[in-house]
């Protein structure tokens, strides 16, 4: 297991794969220097869960040890799709999966007219990031031109993508749904009194029953982007029903076992052996 | 010693000490009970603190 700072989550995990008898080390991507060459070494392992909380040290890694051929968790295919805010719309699309519209520029005067043709409210994001950072609600012109141009005096190169969504008028609160190797086992809601309902952001949880419509949405929205382990963010648009927001290859659920009931820590740990037994060559024994 | 003396550090922000039910691993995240920071493992032999980094842009889920 590859991680870069040991959480609540990483714990759960070590203690799940020491639960059900797996042998599994974790791994300081912080220290590691690779080596691309080095196969025995990586060699000795079935497979690689990624816990790495930068995203910049999980594409490195994954790639690294993919390119190596070693099954990682998740594949380096659904990490970019899921990593990646267009990358996902793109996949969701394709996939025939409900999502919010969407609208993308690279321009200033072109972001304009994307909000203007998506309408206002609409909401800005970067294409990546995390924990509702830096996601802005632009109600009229005046705000739109002010965070445009923000973004492209004072942002990064890749601030200058503008990402911008359909403004979702959802009942103060979202849904996620927590699925592992194809299968939901988990949702909760987060309710917040903000806009952005992100438990990151102060939003509140609590667990419910996956329904029939939550069920086949989140199985849709995961097999879109080849996630073995992936939490599926829902938001229900008054007059579109359920849409599928966002991926997240890396989820954390600390605050989600006990207001589920379910632990999801033992559902992955237990999904990512089986991947490990499956990637397992016969003739080798190692962990 | 006891074992439990082992699984013991120094906060670095207010000198209190910080417990761990077990050996902690490099980059094991700690809450100072005294102060409320937000620490991190940075050595296990011995353990030593040090406050944990603010968020940084390519962190998340």
């Amino acid at each position: 297991m590859t991680y870069t700072r040991l959480r609540t989550e990483e714990r759960m995990l070590l203690d799940a794969f020491e639960h059900i008898g797996v042998d599994v080390t974790p791994i300081d991507l912080r220290t590691e220097v690779f080596n691309p060459a080095e196969l025995d070494r990586w060699g000795s392992y079935d497979a690689v869960i990624d816990r790495s909380l930068s995203l910049t040290n999980t594409l490195t890694s994954v790639r690294l040890l993919e390119g190596l051929g070693i099954r990682c968790i998740n594949p380096l295919s659904a990490i970019e799709l899921c990593s990646d805010k267009l990358a996902t719309t793109i996949s969701l699309i394709r996939s025939g999966v409900p999502t919010p519209e969407v609208r993308v520029a690279t321009t200033y005067q072109a972001g304009l007219e994307a909000i203007e043709a998506i309408g206002y409210p609409a909401v800005i994001k970067p294409t990546v990031g995390s924990w509702g950072r830096l996601v802005a609600r632009v109600n009229d012109r005046d705000a739109a031109e002010a965070v445009l141009e923000h973004r492209e005096t004072l942002g990064s190169a890749q601030q200058h993508v503008f990402y911008i969504q359909e403004h979702i008028d959802k009942p103060d609160r979202d849904i996620r749904v927590f699925v592992v190797g194809g299968q939901p086992i988990a949702a909760i809601m987060r309710s917040s009194q903000h806009w952005v309902t992100n438990t990151a952001r102060g939003a509140t949880a609590e667990g419910i029953d996956i329904t029939d419509e939550l069920r086949e949405l989140s199985i849709n929205a995961a097999s879109a982007t080849g996630a073995d382990i992936v939490a599926v963010d829902i938001l229900e648009c008054p007059t579109h029903g359920m849409l599928v927001n966002e991926l997240n290859h890396s989820m954390e659920f600390r605050n989600s076992m006990d207001t589920t009931g379910v632990n999801i820590a033992e559902h992955v740990a237990r999904h990512a052996a089986q991947i490990a037994e499956d990637a397992r060559i016969p003739s080798e024994v190692g962990a | 010693m006891s074992q439990t003396l082992i699984n013991e550090a120094t906060c670095p922000e207010c000198d209190a000490t910080v417990g761990f039910d077990r050996s902690p691993l490099n980059g094991e995240i700690a809450h100072c009970i005294d102060c409320s920071s937000e620490l991190e493992v940075i050595s296990t032999a011995p353990i030593t603190l040090e406050l944990a980094p603010e968020v940084e842009e390519d962190w998340g889920e």
